[in-house]
């Protein structure tokens, strides 16, 4: 027990080095106490400048900034709940590859958006088809001024970019998933650039940037057409010039499925996605407005609870037994199908467009692999389809409570030019890239695994893969 | 009756099942295994350091079949696990001393 002796001394001595000091501490926390009493009866320099600048409309100014950029942060989110989504729904021997393209694009998707694509994207007044993009700069948004958007637009100039470019790079993750396990790396970060940096912004631009959809009336409050057709068709473009996973689908009409090699990364996926979405439709009121974004929550939140309802019990009575990856997908066509419209929709229109939505997904789910076109996550399906459906729902008085400004042809419109670009856009750019470096990866690099092939790594070195 | 053991290439393993099964063998154990015999593992990198991965995935699947069949039944497997490429794997043939299925207590050609 020679031990013992140093270590009692040293206890004593540590307990009374402790009183000494709390008995210092005591003392320097009252006197600390006095100051700072003295200090916050003196308001803050900055917050009076503030509030003398922004006037009556300091504090909801302040509330709406605060609301955005949390929203901002939810969004955000929703890149985790892809990247969980689709690596839970594909074989593991691709997994690292998929969670690097997801964050290849949250990397490119901000600064693109930050380089071109924001200003491109809302270019003042305008009315046109085509405004050129330049970076942001502090010209540009310094000041952070309640004068950047006035009313409709209760942020400064960083809060909007910033909730925007999240957006942004949401439309090119949703193309990731359809083309998992077969493309290759390079030439999706190719396509994935090309699409948020000139495709997103132009598109965007017609409606949200004040171009001719939005001057003819179009409506999409969150993004159902803007962003989640958008992503759907570019996807569906990229799918037809990719061709379909090897083994998929063999001769003689049978469809082999391959499974995904995690469910619980699948289903918290889409609890993320569904987590995020209060940022992605609720900060889409653009201000703080206590009526506008508690009523987008609750529709956000039924719709998307319809939508999973709905898929359950139809997938069940189709497919004899219930699959939990239908459910997880009618829970996103839910969400995707009330975002353009989670605001002006009647409340129970909400929980029926939900409803819809979860059918929809289940029956082009089934429809898209009968006609061969394999989409390992179901993007096609749940962002493309629904968020058309979505858009026309809110032309629709009845969904829309007869509201006059909305029409169901130019609904239509809107988001058949849009959805025709996208679709365009990616199918050309998909060609060429084909054409210069290839788009696919061979088939013994598919067979082995992308992970190998492209990375170098394996995603669960511990474990042996059954599927190579 | 002996015991066929086959390694293969595991996308190989449900051709190699319905194959077997066209000839009349409907059971088998299948196992998952790592392995290499020419076929050399590959070289992957992680932050920056480099490491071999020697033993590769494989699927073994035993099937017990009479001595009447087992010529075509090693043949199908060769035929359909065949890719050409290094790595399809071996064939190994055994003897079987006794087989018995548990269920009924039957012994020898009919438990197989």
């Amino acid at each position: 027990m020679k031990i013992l002796k140093p270590l009692i001394f040293t206890a004593i001595t540590l307990l009374a080095g402790f009183s000494f000091a709390t008995h210092g501490f005591a003392q320097a926390e009252v006197a600390d106490a006095a100051s700072a009493i003295a200090e916050a009866a003196a308001p803050d320099e900055d917050y009076l400048a503030l509030k003398a600048k922004y006037g009556e409309t300091f504090d909801f100014f302040t509330i709406s900034v605060l609301w955005t950029l949390i929203a901002a942060g939810l969004v955000f989110i929703m890149h985790l709940g892809f990247a969980t989504l689709e690596s839970g729904l594909t074989q593991s021997k691709n997994t690292v590859n998929i969670l690097f393209k997801n964050v290849f694009v949250i990397c490119m998707g901000l600064l693109v958006y930050a380089v071109w694509g924001f200003n491109a994207m809302y270019p003042g007044d305008f009315g046109g088809w085509f405004a050129a993009g330049s970076p942001i700069t502090m010209a540009s948004y310094g000041g952070t001024d309640f004068s950047y958007g006035g009313t409709a637009l209760c942020m400064t100039g960083w809060a909007d970019f910033i909730f925007q470019a999240m957006f942004a790079a949401t439309a090119a993750t949703i193309i990731s998933g359809a083309v998992a396990e077969r493309i290759k790396l390079g030439s999706f970060m190719v396509i994935g650039t090309l699409l948020v940096m000139f495709a997103y912004p132009l598109s965007g631009s017609w409606k949200w940037g004040g171009g001719w959809l939005d001057r003819m009336g179009f409506y999409d409050f969150a993004g159902s057409t803007l962003v989640h057709a958008f992503g759907g068709f570019a996807a569906l473009a990229a799918v037809l010039v990719l061709g379909a996973r090897k083994g998929k689908f063999l001769e003689g009409g049978t469809i082999r499925p391959i499974l995904g090699h995690s469910m619980p990364l699948a289903t918290m996926g889409v609890f993320l996605l569904f987590l995020g979405w209060f940022g992605f439709n609720g900060g889409s009121v653009l201000s703080a407005n206590p009526e506008a974004v508690s009523y987008v929550f609750v529709t956000t939140a039924l719709a998307a609870a319809a939508g999973g309802f709905s898929s359950i019990f139809f997938s069940w009575g189709l497919l004899k037994k219930p699959d939990l990856s239908m459910a997880l997908n009618g829970i996103l066509a839910g969400l995707v199908g009330i975002t353009a419209g989670a605001d002006s929709v009647t409340l129970w229109s909400a929980v029926i467009i939900g409803l819809i939505a979860g059918v929809l997904v289940v029956i082009s789910i089934l429809f898209f692999d009968k006609i061969k076109i394999d989409d390992p996550v179901g993007a096609i399906s749940v962002h493309g389809v629904c968020g058309v459906f979505g858009t026309l729902a809110v032309g629709l008085p009845f969904f829309n409570g007869g509201n006059e400004d909305l029409s169901f042809f130019t609904q239509l419109i809107g988001t058949a030019s849009i959805s025709i670009f996208a679709f365009v856009f990616s199918f050309v750019v998909c060609l060429i890239v084909k054409a210069v470096m290839g788009i696919r990866v061979s088939a013994e690099e598919e067979s082995e695994g992308l992970d190998i092939g492209e990375h170098g790594q394996e995603a669960y070195p511990d474990f042996s893969p059954s599927s190579r | 009756m002996k015991l066929i053991s086959a390694i293969i290439k595991p996308f190989k393993l449900e051709e190699v099942k319905e194959a077997l099964s066209e000839i009349g063998i409907e059971g088998m154990t299948v196992t998952e295994v790592k392995g290499f015999g020419r076929q050399k593992g590959h070289t992957e990198i992680y932050r920056g350091s480099e490491y071999t991965v020697d033993f590769l995935p494989k699927v073994k699947i035993e099937v017990a079949v009479g001595s009447d069949i087992v010529e075509k039944a090693v043949e199908t497997i060769v035929t359909v696990a065949k890719t050409g490429k290094i790595g399809d794997g071996k064939i190994f043939v055994t003897p079987i001393e006794e087989s018995v299925r548990i269920r009924t207590d039957e012994r020898g050609d009919a438990a197989i």
